[in-house]
């Protein structure tokens, strides 16, 4: 193509485009505005024209910065060269000595759980290790049920609930939790641990206040983390503490505009097997207008009459709780979570929650056993007095006879950790890492003496942070668990065994930081 | 010189022969109860010829006794068909002879009402297979994988989705405005009241309250049984626009095109549920323990071990919940001084999982290859911000199947990505595990690529298996680590005995040790639906998003009034679909979601297609250029080069027919195209 045609080029098409241009409606009003104006005030136009400019480029940006103030420009070989130098650190770090050696002795039980198991080596155990301390998992009527579900629903809902995973028995459910509870609603989540991991985030939002104990258990903590409120921690149980967090919240946004606010506590602390005091929060909640996010994962199933939890146990009508967190895994044995509530916080959940949204629902099967055993605990508390029988025949063994180890748990939680005693841990002073060693060592003692407990194990610490950031550390503890499948006798034999150990271990000369207290 | 292509080369010919489902929709929906009643009718008789033999059995000299039984017998109706059924004469003639312990030499047994209902339920769980020609493997077919186009419809259709939104926006202020004022009390929980923030912001509350309200009927569709090929659909109205609704007692049973049931295994039948059963009987019901204390069962084991040589990694791990998989996963990875670069597609698990696990996070375009690379050079030779170190590990997380757009990882891609940069890749396979693959065996499998060039292979055992949970596998020193480092194992309930059953049992048969061939058949279902279902509806002229062989198909509708007159138009041919609106997808691109199982037949596809044409011809859906696919294919003997060769000498490069085939066309067709590479 020579210059001619270029330029013969160059004219038709600005020709088309100034009659395409012509016939956009409005293009000769634009024309003249244009022609007058510059005419007019020729430094006008010339301002016109730059925040036009201005305007094409801020469309154009993208709308956050993509580079802070110190990105370095490089060349491509610089980058190609840096490319070739990185070196990534290995995807895990290797196990450590003690990791390897619990996991070597992690029992794997063949056959059926129960309050006796067959373990991999061929030894049976008596098991106070599972959370089965109404025996339900070996319960015919139980099983029975659960084949006839499985014979109409299958396994799998294959699913969420909001995309036909809804089974009428997952209504049902929630209806019976609902109204063993009292409470306007319930919403049932596929897992009972990842349940307050979501009800947490679907509340609380950025600005919002959190004030929980310091000894909430892992899945809470992963809650406060995910949501992105301010949290204030007020130390475990002390309600004295809490109330003075509360004035300082109060004071400190008296100027602000209105967040929302929650106490987050557990009913029964998974990390020291405490109980929380309802009344007191209840009354701290109201008078500070705060609401309450309790996770009864521990306590429902477990304390009160007929096992509806800390509400029941301390008299206190369960609407007054505006989030009741419980497990349908645990005592229940079934599975899943659930939340009661009003029915605004229930359905706000449904579309909110992460867990319950984006997650399968639960198998039906789980569904109509949380239902059936929940029923069973309503029509035969005898069984809550059962276990509470064996529950006050094991403290007896263990509490108040052993010079080494005390019960942190409440007097009717059949979960009991056993903590080496203050003047165990000063005496000899132990570090959280050595007390770790003792109880792994107290586990395999009692496992080898017949005796299946275990040990309540540390919250993994996240990569790259040092671990000092957390002001809270629990303290390591033997975890038993009692149930109504052994005998009052079986039962005190076993923590015979326990005690035993407990003192074998302790007394053992194997470390020379191990001596006796008060001698060192 | 090729000719013009003939739309149809085999319409003329076959056109006659085959059965249009559309002309005769009462033969084509086949509710299985009225199918279970009419055989009831029909063999009325044959129950009571059954206890008839029974009775025989106990009095074994009594011939005359047992025919003036008959003789008495109540029978209603000696109909034809009953008196022409050979059974009963040859059980009663048999009766006076000496070996009652031989089974009757029946020749032809027409089944009971039970066994019929029996047979009826097993096949509204899972579908009989039409044909053997309805089956193809899932396989990558070689060479990149090219990204599928995403066709768009006139502006118009975008414009007047802006629009819809802008009125549906518009209206629902004026409605606050109006309703705060005269109707206060439906407003009270958004306000503060008695000291107290309101529970949910206003402005967040806006998009549920005047958006999704309106086509509330739509979502969380309560059912009943088994989420198998049919879903029974609890029937409920409301008398408040949505905002409560009752169950009007009845049950609508519908074709299943919304569960992730992609091998069938959601079945209360079979072999699954039998095993299922005797572990419940043996295991009970719950594990009643983390994994770290004492949830560690033989089963457990068996189950981990199963799953790690069906990824083929050398170690698994299992889980009682896909999510929290994923967002146990995350933490137990990486952290501080880490850099997590998440496909901008990728699940909120796997988003919460990375936000928890405090690692710095990007993203990548989906499915964007070289953005991948431009971000990784920027951050490889950047480091960590602000101080420059060089980040500890990079780990890019995609996902095997995208749920929402159907579309799978680039894996060769990534790959040879991940040479040249050396960073961990971790692919969660929760849509991909059991739907593709020849093997059934995910991503991996389907293109062809040995498991061990991938760091970490994530999946649930949700979908496919038809159970619940997740698993991770890996190299046995990581899964050895993770054990200790994962909060689920540590703190979570383990899987339960009857779910872990069923995953190991679905297992054995997808890999031919239990059922030999029928989880062949199941693959091979999945992968056949899959394209015939998509290349009939690109056909038929809508836009589908997503991969060939991806059993997720989506359908997209743009005008968000369009999804629930999908819905409705669909739950009235009874067909169960997803629609998915923003905020799930983007603004404009609502879609309708068909989830293709391997428990569906041709048949089946032919239904949902039908049911497409009509209401696509209806609602306006049927958008599509014909750049996304859908033409008609080449004669025998024409290759694509000859092809390209006289679409250039006839100048028609680039110029593409929008396809609009009849569904008669479509239908006719289907089968043989499926098994050549779409166009």
């Amino acid at each position: 193509m020579d210059l001619q045609d270029a330029q013969k080029f160059v004219v038709q098409s600005i020709h088309d485009i100034r009659n395409t241009f012509q016939k956009v409606p409005g293009s000769a009003m634009l024309i003249r505005y244009i022609q007058s104006s510059y005419q007019d005030d020729p430094v006008r136009s010339a301002i016109e024209l730059i925040l036009v400019i201005f305007f094409v480029r801020y469309l154009l940006a993208p709308s956050y910065a993509t580079h802070t103030g110190n990105f370095v420009t490089l060349t491509e070989e610089e980058i190609d060269e840096l490319v070739d130098e990185w070196q990534p650190e290995p995807l895990v770090a290797p196990q450590t000595t003690f990791e390897e050696a619990e996991q070597e002795k992690l029992p794997v039980i063949v056959g059926p759980t129960g309050p006796k198991v067959k373990l991999s080596n061929g030894r049976t155990a008596t098991n106070l290790a599972s959370y089965n301390f109404y025996n339900f998992v070996g319960n015919e009527q139980v099983k029975e049920k659960a084949i006839q579900t499985l014979r109409t629903y299958g396994v799998g809902p294959c699913g969420p609930p909001q995309f036909y995973g809804t089974q009428d028995v997952h209504m049902k459910t929630e209806a019976d939790i609902a109204s063993c509870l009292g409470t306007q609603g319930c919403i049932v989540y596929a897992q009972a641990f990842s349940t307050i991991s979501s009800v947490i985030p679907a509340f609380c939002k950025r600005g919002d206040i959190i004030v929980a104990d310091r000894a909430v258990n892992y899945a809470i903590r992963k809650g406060l983390q995910i949501c992105r409120s301010t949290i204030k921690y007020y130390e475990h149980n002390d309600m004295e503490d809490l109330e003075r967090v509360l004035q300082k919240v109060v004071k400190d946004q008296a100027k602000k505009p209105l967040t929302r606010r929650f106490i987050v506590t557990e009913g029964l602390f998974e990390t020291v097997g405490d109980c929380s005091d309802l009344p007191k929060l209840v009354e701290l909640k109201l008078r500070y207008k705060f609401r309450l996010m309790l996770d009864e994962t521990w306590s429902f199933g477990v304390l009160g009459r007929t096992g509806r939890g800390l509400t029941e146990a301390q008299n206190l009508d369960a609407s007054q709780i505006d989030m009741l967190v419980g497990s349908l895994a645990g005592p229940l044995c079934a599975g899943g979570g659930f939340c009661a509530g009003s029915t605004d916080v229930v359905e706000h959940q449904r579309i909110s929650a992460a867990s319950y949204t984006f997650s399968a629902a639960l198998p039906a099967m789980l569904a109509t056993t949380a239902s059936e055993t929940l029923n069973m605990l309503q029509t035969n508390p005898e069984i809550l007095m059962q276990c509470r029988e064996n529950i006050k025949a094991l403290r007896a063994q263990l509490d108040p006879r052993s010079d080494w180890v005390r019960c942190t748990s409440a007097p009717e939680n059949p979960i009991m950790l056993l903590v080496l005693k203050p003047e165990v841990v000063n005496s000899r002073r132990l570090g959280t890492e050595e007390q770790e060693r003792i109880m792994q060592e107290c586990v395999d003692e009692a496992l080898a003496n017949g005796v299946l407990i275990t040990r309540l194990k540390s919250m993994p610490v996240a990569h790259g942070s040092n671990g000092k950031d957390d002001a809270w550390k629990l303290q390591p503890a033997l975890k038993i668990c009692v149930t109504t499948g052994l005998s009052k006798k079986e039962i005190e034999k076993a923590g015979v065994i326990i005690r035993h150990a407990v003192t074998k271990v302790l007394t053992r000369k194997t470390s020379s930081k191990l001596a006796l207290p008060g001698t060192s | 010189m090729p000719q013009r292509l003939p739309r149809n080369p085999f319409a003329s010919s076959t056109s006659s022969a085959v059965a249009i489902p559309s002309a005769d929709k009462s033969a084509h929906r086949r509710p299985s109860t009225s199918k279970g009643n009419r055989l009831a009718q029909f063999f009325s008789s044959s129950p009571k010829s059954k206890e008839q033999q029974s009775a025989q059995a106990a009095l074994l000299s009594a011939v005359a006794a047992q025919q003036q039984h008959l003789l008495n017998n109540p029978s209603p109706q000696i109909s034809a068909p009953s008196l022409s059924l050979p059974t009963i004469s040859l059980s009663t003639a048999k009766a006076g002879e000496a070996n009652m312990d031989e089974p009757p030499t029946t020749l032809f047994q027409p089944p009971s009402v039970a066994e019929a209902k029996r047979q009826a339920k097993i096949d509204a769980q899972f579908g009989p297979l039409g044909s053997q020609n309805h089956r193809y493997v899932s396989k990558h077919v070689g060479g990149e994988l090219t990204e599928p186009v995403m066709d768009e419809p006139p502006y118009y259709y975008l414009l007047t989705t802006y629009i819809s939104y802008l009125i549906l926006i518009i209206f629902g202020h004026v409605r606050d405005f109006f309703g705060k004022r005269f109707k206060p009390e439906h407003y009270r929980h958004l306000q503060p009241a008695n000291g107290y923030a309101a529970l949910n912001s206003d402005f967040d509350n806006f998009y549920v309250r005047r958006l999704k309200l309106r086509i509330e009927d739509c979502f969380a569709r309560p059912i009943t049984g088994v989420p198998g090929r049919y879903i029974t659909l609890m029937d409920r109205k409301t008398d408040d626009f949505n905002k409560h609704f009752q169950f009007t007692g009845t049950y609508t049973e519908t074709l299943n095109m919304s569960s992730y049931n992609y091998l069938g295994f959601a079945q209360s039948e079979g072999p699954c549920a039998d095993s299922v059963e005797e572990s419940i009987k043996k295991y009970g019901i719950s594990s009643t323990s983390p994994r770290a204390d004492t949830g560690t069962s033989d089963l457990a084991l068996e189950v981990e071990d199963r799953v790690a040589k069906f990824v083929g990694k050398p170690a698994a791990m299992v889980f009682s919940m896909g999510f929290s998989t994923n967002a146990t996963s995350f933490p137990a990875l990486v952290g501080k001084g880490s850099l997590i670069i998440s496909d901008e597609l990728n699940h909120a698990s796997i988003r919460i999982g990375a936000r928890l696990s405090g690692a710095m996070i990007s993203s990548f375009k989906h499915n964007d290859m070289a953005d991948l690379e431009k971000k990784l050079r920027e951050v490889i030779s950047q480091g960590q911000p602000r101080t420059h170190r060089p980040w500890k590990k990079i780990l890019v997380v995609v996902e095997g199947l995208y749920s929402m757009e159907g579309t799978m990882c680039d894996l060769p891609g990534l790959l040879k990505l991940k040479k040249q940069y050396k960073f961990n890749l971790f692919i969660d396979e929760a849509h991909s595990i059991g739907a593709l693959g020849p093997r059934g065996r995910g991503v991996c499998d389907y293109f062809g690529i040995d498991p061990s060039e991938i760091d970490i292979l994530m999946g649930t055992l949700t979908k496919s298996f038809g159970a619940n949970g997740g698993y991770v596998a890996a190299e046995k020193h990581i899964i050895d680590k993770l054990r200790g480092m994962n909060a689920d194992t540590l703190y979570g309930e383990s899987p339960t005995p009857p779910v872990l059953t069923q995953i190991a049992t679905a297992l054995k048969i997808i890999s031919g040790d239990l059922c030999p061939g029928q989880g062949e058949e199941r693959l091979q279902r999945i992968a056949f639906n899959s394209r015939y279902l998509r290349l009939g509806l690109k056909r038929l002229g809508f836009i589908v998003y997503g991969h060939d062989d991806s059993p997720i198909i989506p359908l997209v509708l743009y005008n968000p009034a369009k999804m629930p007159a999908f819905s409705h138009e669909m739950l009235r041919r009874k067909i169960a679909v997803v629609i998915v609106g923003y905020p799930a997808t983007p603004l404009i691109s609502s879609r309708a979601r068909f989830c293709v199982s391997a428990a569906h037949n041709k048949d089946d596809m032919d239904r949902v297609l039908a049911a497409c044409d009509e209401i696509g011809n209806v609602l306006q859906l049927k958008f599509s250029t014909g750049i996304a696919g859908g033409a008609e294919h080449l004669p025998d003997g024409v290759t694509p080069e000859m092809e390209a060769e006289w679409r250039k000498a006839n100048g028609l490069q680039g110029v593409v027919n929008a396809p609009r085939w009849s569904l008669r066309e479509v239908i006719a067709n289907g089968v043989q195209d499926v098994r050549q590479p779409l166009r």
